[in-house]
């Protein structure tokens, strides 16, 4: 079922992106890095049916976290995740998460958060997805693939990879990071990417993976901007063995991007054009 | 209120228009042959004048405050350098000038920003530094207001709010800056020039400062909308706010047959009923409204008939004003009255809306009314006239010391009610001092006080000391 692709740089583009690698690592060992070239798509949602995300793809985790044991979500963040359309819904061929500042359930801000847990589980492959991300002090939109906890193990001995996390008061960075036991939380292994001449909410952009063996490489748009392999963490590597799912979500508040303030504007909204996995 | 005349020259534009027309069946136009009838330079200066640049400073500011450096600069050969006066300098009370295309105009619909560095001698705020002044009708003036300056080169970036609509636009920069704190000092501009920088996000424009105003209004009164400004986000993450010119912004009248507006945000109330204005940016609504509640026609007090030279007036648009040091005094903590002033064909009303009491004060110099044997105000209330309503008049004495307080101060009240009070018709108050033995004397007249109001409203006009 998974192709393991792994294959020697050949391609001009690809060269480019090496280059890049290169010139941000100073790579003094090889040029020569290994990078998948994923073309097959094997799951994709392009978000142009219905007016909820189809539930064969996606799940949704509702609530403050407290019934998942992490009241906050683990991170102090202030919003309740609902089911409803003013937080979760598809139209225009997107899917639409909307944070909106209202008392609900005992919190301040709700949001929406779906995941392909139990639905989609895969192990390596390119992920990337096409979205326009929101604005405003506290604003913490992710996509991001989070380990399978079958096997018993906790967080974060189950893996996690970043594959965009966005401060919404940083309009022109995203960052990208692994968790994994002994580089978790903030102490995750990331590295940031800045756009010079555009913003992340003003326009939309591709933020993506290419995970095999050993590594992961992200990028933005055309842009590789990192590669992290087992070298780069500080403890177990711990990215070739379970499945992962997929989760998009918007969180409001929390330790990553502080709590908002006056200046936030709400609602708020991530619009994701689609979300498409290669092997 | 002024009543604001505005001159349109569209010549050039419907000239350019017919050239289009007129070619458009020969050849499909790109919009480059639009375009490169203005130049896009971007550059202000740089390294000098750019091409067709011209300084005009403000006829009563300081003349020389402009000057090119070439010793204290950011980069290249010079930067432009402003001395800002001390307090009481001769040559001018503050320092500021536009600076204009005289190439007819550039296009800058390319850019998103005015930037530049700038430093200064000191900490300071400059009061308006923008782009869009031309002279002219100032149409798309942008105005950063108290912009922060440190004594380090820091670069400014100044959003263009839509440059859709600077096909020709003359104002590549002004500015206005007076003493801090009543001392000058100097600061420096360079690498000012318009940029497509890409990180600048709108967040949100605004009119009558973000309020949802209500004023009360008759036929012909022209009304200005203003408090307009519009918020960007940078790529720092930071909110700036700019004040910009009404015709940025696109205006509604939600019932044209009581209020028109125009692109440049006047008003003009045409009929009786209730009109609410507001505003869109880019197809997004605009933050604060303004409700006109006209009345219909205006119905003027009398006009005086004393001769000028019997007469000292408080206010009346027939004589000259004494000094007044404010026609409503916000006396807290009791006060509710607020003002809605308004001017009816060249005539000026004192409005006074949620009226219980108001004062004026004219004490700088006080009214010397000992050869005036009288006191006159006309009053009318658009309201019903409630049970046991009162209007009392008090007119104060600041005594020999010539201030208020001091133990020598007096005053005498007169009360007016039905049927002397009338709905929807001028009263016309004429007192007689003889009559107002409270009152110790009248050579240091120092205020006005009106009171017995129920929260409703009052027009006020004419209030003058005669014989």
């Amino acid at each position: 079922m998974r192709l393991k692709n792994k294959q020697k740089i050949s391609t001009k583009s690809k060269c480019f992106l090496i280059v890049i690698v290169v010139m941000l690592y100073n790579c003094s060992s090889s040029e020569i890095q290994t990078v998948t070239t994923l073309n097959q798509l094997v799951w994709s949602d392009d978000f142009d049916n219905g007016s909820v995300p189809n539930p064969t793809f996606w799940g949704y985790e509702n609530g403050d976290g407290t019934s998942q044991g992490i009241p906050g979500w683990g991170n102090n963040e202030l919003q309740y995740y609902t089911d409803r359309l003013e937080n979760v819904k598809v139209e225009g061929g997107m899917l639409e998460i909307t944070a909106i500042k209202e008392a609900y359930m005992g919190a301040n801000y709700t949001s929406g958060r779906i995941l392909t847990k139990g639905l989609f589980q895969n192990k390596y492959g390119r992920y990337e997805a096409r979205i326009k991300l929101p604005l405003g002090q506290g604003i913490w939109p992710a996509f991001w693939l989070l380990g399978d906890n079958g096997s018993g193990a906790g967080w974060p001995q189950i893996g996690e990879i970043d594959i965009m996390e966005y401060r919404g008061q940083e309009p022109t960075v995203v960052h990208g990071s692994v968790h994994g036991p002994g580089y978790s939380a903030g102490e995750a292994i990331t590295k940031s990417y800045r756009l010079t001449n555009d913003r992340f909410d003003s326009n939309f952009h591709v933020f993506g993976i290419e995970w095999g063996p050993k590594y992961i490489n992200f990028y933005v748009d055309d842009v590789l901007y990192n590669q992290i392999t087992p070298a780069n963490v500080t403890g177990n590597w711990v990215f070739d063995s379970n499945e992962f799912y997929i989760i998009l979500n918007m969180a409001v508040g929390g330790s990553f991007a502080g709590n908002p303030t006056s200046e936030t504007v709400f609602p708020q909204k991530m619009y994701v054009d689609y979300v498409r996995v290669f092997q | 209120m002024k009543n604001i005349k505005f001159v349109y020259s569209k010549i050039v534009l419907l000239s350019l228009l017919l050239v289009i027309i007129s070619m458009s069946c020969e050849r499909e136009l790109s919009e480059d042959a639009v375009l490169a009838t203005f130049s896009p330079e971007p550059q202000v200066f740089v390294d000098g004048f750019s091409s067709g640049l011209e300084y005009y400073p403000y006829l009563d500011s300081k003349q020389e405050a402009f000057s090119v450096d070439t010793e204290v600069k950011y980069s290249g050969t010079n930067s432009m350098r402003f001395d800002v006066p001390n307090v009481g300098d001769p040559a001018g009370a503050y320092a500021g000038a536009i600076f204009r295309d005289e190439n007819g105009g550039r296009n800058l619909t390319q850019y998103d920003a005015l930037t530049f560095w700038a430093k200064s001698t000191k900490a300071a705020k400059i009061n308006d530094i923008g782009f869009g002044q031309d002279f002219g009708e100032n149409k798309y003036e942008v105005s950063k207001r108290a912009l922060q300056l440190t004594t380090n080169w820091v670069k400014y970036i100044i959003p263009i709010p839509d440059a859709s609509k600077l096909l020709q636009e003359k104002g590549m920069l002004w500015y206005a800056e007076g003493p801090e704190n009543d001392e000058g000092y100097t600061f420096w501009l360079d690498e000012v020039k318009f940029e497509k920088l890409g990180t600048i996000a709108l967040i949100q424009a605004s009119i009558l400062s973000i309020k949802d105003k209500t004023v009360t209004s008759f036929n012909g009164v022209k009304t200005s909308i203003d408090g307009i400004s519009a918020k960007f986000n940078f790529a720092s993450g930071l909110n700036e706010t700019i004040a910009i010119s009404p015709s940025y912004l696109n205006f509604t009248s939600s019932d044209t047959n009581v209020a028109t507006v125009d692109g440049f945000g006047v008003i003009t109330t045409v009929s009786a009923g209730s009109a609410v204005i507001t505003a869109s940016f880019n197809e997004v609504q605009a933050l604060g409204s303004l409700t006109i509640n006209s009345l219909g026609a205006f119905s003027h007090a009398p006009i005086p008939t004393q001769a000028p030279s019997n007469v000292i007036s408080i206010f009346s648009d027939t004589y000259t004003n004494a000094p007044v040091n404010y026609y409503n005094g916000y006396w807290a903590p009791w006060q509710t009255t607020l003002s809605d002033d308004f001017t009816v064909d060249g005539d000026n009303i004192l409005h006074y809306t949620i009226f219980n009491f108001v004062g004026m004060e004219f004490a700088t110099p006080t009214i010397d009314a000992s050869s005036m044997t009288h006191f006159h105000l006309d009053a009318y209330m658009p309201g019903a006239i409630s049970a046991g309503r009162e209007l009392r008049i008090i007119i104060v004495d600041f005594g020999p010391d010539g201030a208020f307080g001091g133990g020598d101060d007096s005053r005498h009240s007169t009360t007016f009610r039905a049927p002397t009070l009338v709905s929807q018709d001028w009263i016309s108050i004429d007192l007689s001092f003889s009559n107002l033995p409270s009152l110790a004397g009248r050579s240091n007249l120092g205020q006005l006080i009106l009171e017995g109001g129920d929260g409703s409203n009052i027009f006020i006009d004419n209030v003058y000391f005669y014989n």
